[in-house]
């Protein structure tokens, strides 16, 4: 069958249904006019490409069950007919199979360059205060340097008792 | 603030100014943010995403550009209303057409929405006229800074923002860029642009992103990788390299149809306005396609009949939600077609 859709009166159409309420009809339209009209959803997981050709490709080699999230309970499974993760901890729970997935829609990048929040995750913040003031206080111990010591190993003991 | 207020003009990205605002339409970045002690919208139920959707919304309200800017409740609208946000690039296509709690934050001269519960719970969206990405930066990271310094962001050290789909780790970031592009169409060296932009990893997509044609010779082009490069490493491979080097190829095209295809090029013109200012039923596409030669035109000085302020009106006024808000009462198919052809004979008459 190739008609023109009733709609746009151009393009060809390719989807027909029939509305039975509140009369029978028969309607042709294409399908930007059909999605327009709320007839059809077309997938909008072109940004996914990649992701969606990994996913196919992993398929065969594992059932996916065996990852599982311990925040959410989302298998490497549930993920693939997804395509969304659960929660932020699925990242560390699914990483195995994530990270070389994540690899490859980067460009080979595997590690986050650029902003982080202003307040959020104070476990990272303190993480990375942490690691900061052991090295100041390995270097003022180092040094001879005792009161500076003193001083970054009372900012450690705060820290570590947030 | 209503979507009335909205549909009373035709908002700052179609201005028609900025840089290189002969080929560039306009620019957009958004960053994709989740909350850290929450699910993602995929797992999450009806009563976390409404709680998701309340938070933000309180949160938002209380930074310094979100005290003035308007909630909009998406579950809340009819089709029309979805619709006219969709048009006006305030809200993705996705997120009209989701279920459940979401909603968007606008800015009142609509430069900055804030949709929430979309495939992220926030997603933090800069859009202005031109090649403006460091102006719209500069909103949006005030913006994101504002809300997670008020809330805890899903974060991590190795792999930066989490977000729901792992294609948009890292960063968050989505730099987009809307080219008019009618002289590489009519050379035909679209395509060779379109696969030079793909092998170095850029998305290439229609008039209203993922999943869209190129109506009206409008291409957005866009990144894909958000792990490994920084938001400003990636702000600047557009504005200084990427953009001017399509910017430079149009132009020359543009040249090129100028000097060795004169009558072809002011035939194609003068005859898109010719249909424009008489037909008595026209479709949306087909008004897209006649608009963009006479887009074209008024940049070359070919075309005088009226500017890109009225060309820009009728590049909104003319499509489905904005027809019948227009109209004040929703259009069937054949309707429509004849009410835009109406519409648009009054507002070429109006402007000549
Ligand atoms: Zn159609
Ligand atoms: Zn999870």
């Amino acid at each position: 069958m190739s008609t023109v859709c009733q709609i746009c009166m151009e393009a060809k159409a390719t989807v027909h249904i029939s509305d039975m309420a509140p009369t029978k009809r028969d309607r042709h339209l294409c399908e930007d006019c059909a999605e327009r009209e709320g007839i059809i959803v077309k997938s909008h997981h072109t940004t996914n490409e990649i992701l969606q050709q990994f996913i196919k490709q992993k398929v065969g080699l594992v059932t996916g069950d065996e990852f599982k999230c311990d925040g959410c309970g989302m298998t490497f499974r549930d993920f693939q007919s997804k395509g969304q993760l659960g929660c932020p901890q699925c990242y560390e729970s699914l990483s195995p199979m994530l990270l070389p997935l994540i690899e490859r829609a980067h460009e080979g990048h595997t590690s986050h360059v650029g902003k982080a929040p202003m307040t959020a995750e104070p476990t990272v913040r303190r993480q990375v205060g942490l690691v900061r003031l052991r090295r100041e206080l390995q270097d003022a111990l180092e040094g001879e340097n005792y009161e500076q010591a003193a001083r970054v190993r009372d900012e450690i003991e705060a820290l570590e008792s947030q | 603030m209503t979507i009335d207020d909205l549909t009373g003009k035709t908002g700052e990205w179609l201005r028609g100014e900025g840089a290189m605002s002969d080929v560039v339409l306009s620019s957009r970045i958004r960053l994709a943010r989740n909350l850290a002690d929450r699910p993602f919208l995929a797992s999450a139920s009806q009563t976390e995403r409404t709680e998701i959707y309340r938070t933000l919304v309180d949160e938002i309200t209380q930074t310094p550009t979100g005290a003035d800017a308007m909630v909009v409740d998406v579950d809340d609208l009819d089709t029309v209303d979805r619709g006219i946000l969709v048009e006006r690039h305030l809200i993705s296509h996705q997120h009209a057409c989701g279920e459940g709690s979401r909603g968007v934050t606008i800015s009142p001269d609509e430069t900055q929405s804030l949709m929430i519960n979309e495939e992220d719970h926030l997603r933090i969206q800069g859009l202005r006229s031109g090649l403006q990405l460091e102006a719209i930066w500069d909103d949006i990271n005030a913006v994101d800074d504002a809300v997670s310094s008020r809330l805890a962001i899903a974060f991590d050290q190795d792999l930066g923002y989490l977000t729901a789909c792992p294609t948009n780790v890292g960063t968050g970031i989505r730099v987009s860029v809307m080219l008019h592009l009618p002289g590489l169409k009519y050379t035909k060296e679209i395509e060779r642009m379109a696969r030079a932009a793909r092998d170095m990893r850029l998305a290439v997509r229609g008039l209203f992103g993922e999943g869209t044609d190129a109506v009206g010779d409008f291409y957005q082009i866009s990144n894909q990788t958000t792990l490994g490069k920084s938001e400003s490493a990636i702000r600047e491979a557009f504005s200084n390299r990427i953009i001017p080097k399509i910017v430079a190829y149009e132009r020359q095209a543009r040249e090129t149809l100028i000097k060795k295809r004169t009558v072809k090029l002011d035939d194609r013109i003068w005859r898109a306005y010719g249909v424009l200012s008489n037909a008595r039923r026209i479709s949306g596409d087909e008004t897209q396609s006649l608009l963009s030669p006479l887009r074209m035109g008024i940049h070359l000085g070919r075309f005088d009949r009226f500017g890109i302020a009225a060309l820009n009106e009728m590049f909104l006024y003319s499509q489905p939600a904005h027809l019948q808000r227009l109209h004040g009462k929703s259009l069937e198919g054949q309707e429509r077609a004849i009410a835009r052809a109406d519409y648009l004979r009054e507002r070429i008459g109006a402007a000549t």
